[in-house]
């Protein structure tokens, strides 16, 4: 009995002897080797695996990083400053400084349709011109039609944006466009690769958070654009003329703001005749300056613009 | 395989072709076909006859597009189209109705063609002909089959199985002889020795005339076929007449079938024997409210108002939606001052309580769209992969398989919208191939 017992301790302890060897050199041989770095950098991102930084995930990223060996053109768009200087700090690095950054949606709400609060139901505006009713996806209805504002620039409204973010940081407003929620958007760029007519820019947030910008992308020419949109930018130039620091540009019929030049000083907003252009975070609404006093439509346009002004 | 029955409501079926009058002023787009739009070769000012080259192709996928009216030139600009998207389009102010003078416009029909087979297809690009069946292939390009490829069968499709339409049975009943000759001037471009002209057996007073007229003519078959939809759609043609079967990617001349529709022949006659370019469609106008049904000849570039107008005076107040095309595969207009392009064959009114989709519930696995795919693809499945963005794995289901009929959609219990998914998906994994390239 105890020889049997004996036997099969010996055979297994063998066996498990030469598979132990076996194990061992394999291990030696195959042995990956990764630098712990990539861990601690791993730990300090978000985690939230966006891909706003062109990578496949956050540890992707963090490979990234510790490859290059600094931080040149790389950025983790929802960590910011903050967390660009704890990887600066790890990898021993120096820090680029990047200006704080946000989506902003640039398509006038205020001509377009009217969304119930269910947002699956449709509210008929008088400015709708056809309902929609095929499968609620941005993407899908882009391919089929102009949209239900006939705008074929505009926003759709079913909400491929909202559902692309993951910080929760946008949403369908109560007229049917998307609205950015300031406090929660980490600039990492989901919405805007998902916005199929390319409505959503990342622009910088500006000083204490103060910005203006075209809230148009209709590259139609004017009448065909004020057709189908009464606040569509025209292209007319207006604000190009007026702009102190030569931050506006018109191309294909359409106005567009340069945020890294624009000092914010509004000028542009009074002079639109269309109100295309908007501004967000200003305690009052602009006044023209003295040397023209013929300015009387200025007041009531303004006032209507405070309220669509959210970006 | 597969398939589905839809109500057929061909309520327009014995309302002879008329005549539509011309308008006073034309917009012809100069993309109506598959392919590059078309260049503008007149400007403003200029006069034009009607057949005239105005828009020529330059580019490979290009078709010629002729003026449909006389009068002069207003502009050269874009148009918004049926849904709203800006194209390219030449306006024309309409002034009498003067014809050029190479175009027959006597009703004799001549029956013998001398053309070489080249000499067709330079014919049917000059003459800007494209496919009628919807979707507007530029026929010299289908034709000219490509090297190291040979056809077999010249099948033509007339089963018009998208309920609703009319306007090929009606060409069947009033001019078979045309079709007829049509079919054997693609016959001979070709080279082969027999053409089937495939019907639903639904039509059984079309299937009678076309047997009658296709006794004098060689190598015509008709060939009646079973009441399904999607009957027309060209792979499960073949398969219904050859019995051959189009493998995943392929096209229909690598199992030696060429498909024309039989609207299409019509033209090819006209063309060819006539000299005439593509310049009228001939549409059904129809819906089950509309005081009175139509089948009409119109000249393409008229709107879709002007034909509305002149068909039933104004929409009825209840209309939902106005559909170009049939109810499977159509699509509503939203512009309804758009013009008509080639293709083009219905105008269909729809009430708003049959118009309207039903509410979406989820999906009971309940097989149904799997049945009912022509394809035999499984579209639960690609509206699940295309929903979670696995682009690849829809790919490699095939995904671009889908024909796009409609099927699924119609048979789906719980409404759910999967022909608009597909569709989604399609357009992601071409962006994927795309991207990779």
């Amino acid at each position: 009995m105890t020889q049997q017992i004996l036997i099969a301790v010996m055979v297994l302890g063998i066996i498990g002897a030469f598979f132990a060897v076996v194990l061992y050199y394999v291990a030696q041989k195959f042995k990956v080797v990764e630098d712990p770095l990539i861990d601690e950098v791993a730990e300090v991102l978000p985690g939230a695996n966006c891909g706003g930084c062109g990578k496949a995930g956050c540890r992707a990223f963090a490979e990234a990083c510790v490859a290059q060996g600094n931080l040149e053109g790389l950025r983790c768009a929802p960590g910011g400053d903050a967390v660009a200087a704890k990887i600066a700090q790890l990898l021993g690095c120096a820090v680029e400084q990047g200006e704080p950054q946000v989506a902003v949606v640039r398509c006038n709400p205020a001509n377009c349709r009217i969304v119930a609060a269910d947002s699956t139901s449709v509210v008929i505006s008088d400015n709708r011109r056809s309902n929609y009713d095929g499968l609620r996806s941005c993407a899908f209805e882009n391919t089929v039609y102009t949209g239900e504002s006939g705008c074929h620039f505009g926003c759709l409204g079913c909400g491929d944006c909202v559902a692309a973010c993951q910080f929760d940081a946008i949403h369908m407003g109560p007229d049917g466009v998307p609205v950015v929620d300031e406090e929660k958007c980490t600039a990492c760029g989901a919405c805007a690769k998902a916005c199929p007519r390319r409505i959503i820019e990342l622009r910088n947030k500006g000083r204490m958070n103060r910005r203006v910008f075209v809230s148009c992308v209709n590259k139609e020419k004017g009448a065909v654009a004020m057709k189908s949109c009464a606040n569509a930018c025209i292209g007319c130039g207006k604000c190009a003329k007026v702009c102190p620091v030569e931050a506006i540009t018109i191309a294909d019929n359409l106005s567009y703001i340069d945020y890294k030049k624009c000092i914010a000083c509004r000028k542009c907003v009074l002079e639109c005749p269309t109100h295309a252009i908007h501004y967000a975070n200003f305690p009052a609404p602009p006044v023209k300056p003295a040397p023209k006093p013929e300015a009387p439509a200025a007041d009531g346009a303004s006032a209507a613009k405070q309220d669509s002004a959210q970006a | 395989m597969g398939g589905v029955h839809p109500e057929e409501n061909k309520i327009s079926n014995d309302a002879a072709i008329e005549v539509m009058p011309v308008p006073a002023q034309m917009v012809v787009m100069m993309n109506q076909h598959l392919g590059a739009p078309a260049t503008p070769v007149v400007q403003k000012g200029d006069k034009v006859k009607v057949g005239q080259l105005i828009g020529e192709a330059q580019a490979f996928m290009c078709a010629n597009v002729h003026s449909p009216v006389s009068g002069t030139v207003l502009k050269v600009d874009t148009v918004k189209d049926a849904f709203g998207i800006t194209k390219p389009a030449v306006y024309i102010t309409v002034e009498g109705d003067e014809w050029q003078e190479t175009i027959d416009r006597t009703p004799d029909i001549k029956r013998e063609c001398t053309l070489e087979p080249q000499a067709i297809v330079a014919k049917l690009k000059e003459m800007g002909i494209v496919g009628l069946g919807g979707a507007t292939f530029p026929a010299h390009i289908k034709y000219n089959i490509p090297e190291g490829k040979k056809a077999e069968y010249l099948i033509i499709n007339a089963a018009e199985c998208e309920p609703y339409l009319t306007s090929d049975y009606r060409v069947m009943m009033e001019h078979p002889e045309e079709v007829c000759i049509g079919v054997s001037i693609l016959r001979k471009a070709l080279g082969v020795p027999n053409a089937y002209i495939g019907i639903e057996n639904n039509k059984p007073l079309a299937i009678a005339k076309m047997q009658e007229v296709a006794k004098q003519f060689e190598g015509i078959v008709i060939e009646p076929l079973k009441v399904k939809y999607p009957q027309g759609a060209e792979k499960q043609l073949i398969n219904a007449v050859t019995g051959r079967k189009v493998p995943s990617g392929k096209l229909p001349i690598d199992v030696g079938c060429v498909v024309s529709n039989l609207g299409t022949s019509f033209a090819v006659y006209e063309a060819v024997q006539k000299n005439k370019p593509l310049i009228e469609n001939i549409l059904t106008v129809t819906g089950k409210k509309l005081p009175s049904q139509h089948n009409y000849i119109v000249r393409i570039g008229t709107t879709y108002n002007d034909i509305i107008k002149h068909a039933i005076g104004q929409l009825p107040d209840t209309t939902g939606k106005v559909i170009s095309g049939g109810t499977m595969m159509g699509r509503a207009v939203v512009n309804l001052d758009a013009p008509t392009v080639k293709g083009n064959s219905s105008v269909l009114v729809m009430d708003e309580g049959e118009a309207r989709r039903n509410p979406e519930t989820a999906c009971i696995r309940c097989g149904k769209c799997m049945h009912a795919c022509p394809m035999g693809l499984e579209p639960y499945l690609f509206s699940a992969l295309v929903k979670n963005g696995r682009i690849e794995d829809a790919q490699k289901h095939n995904i671009l398989d889908c024909i796009e009929c409609g099927c699924c959609f119609f048979s789906c219990p719980a409404n759910k919208p999967l022909t608009d998914e597909i569709r989604l998906g399609k357009n992601k994994v071409r962006a994927m191939m795309a991207a990779k390239k």
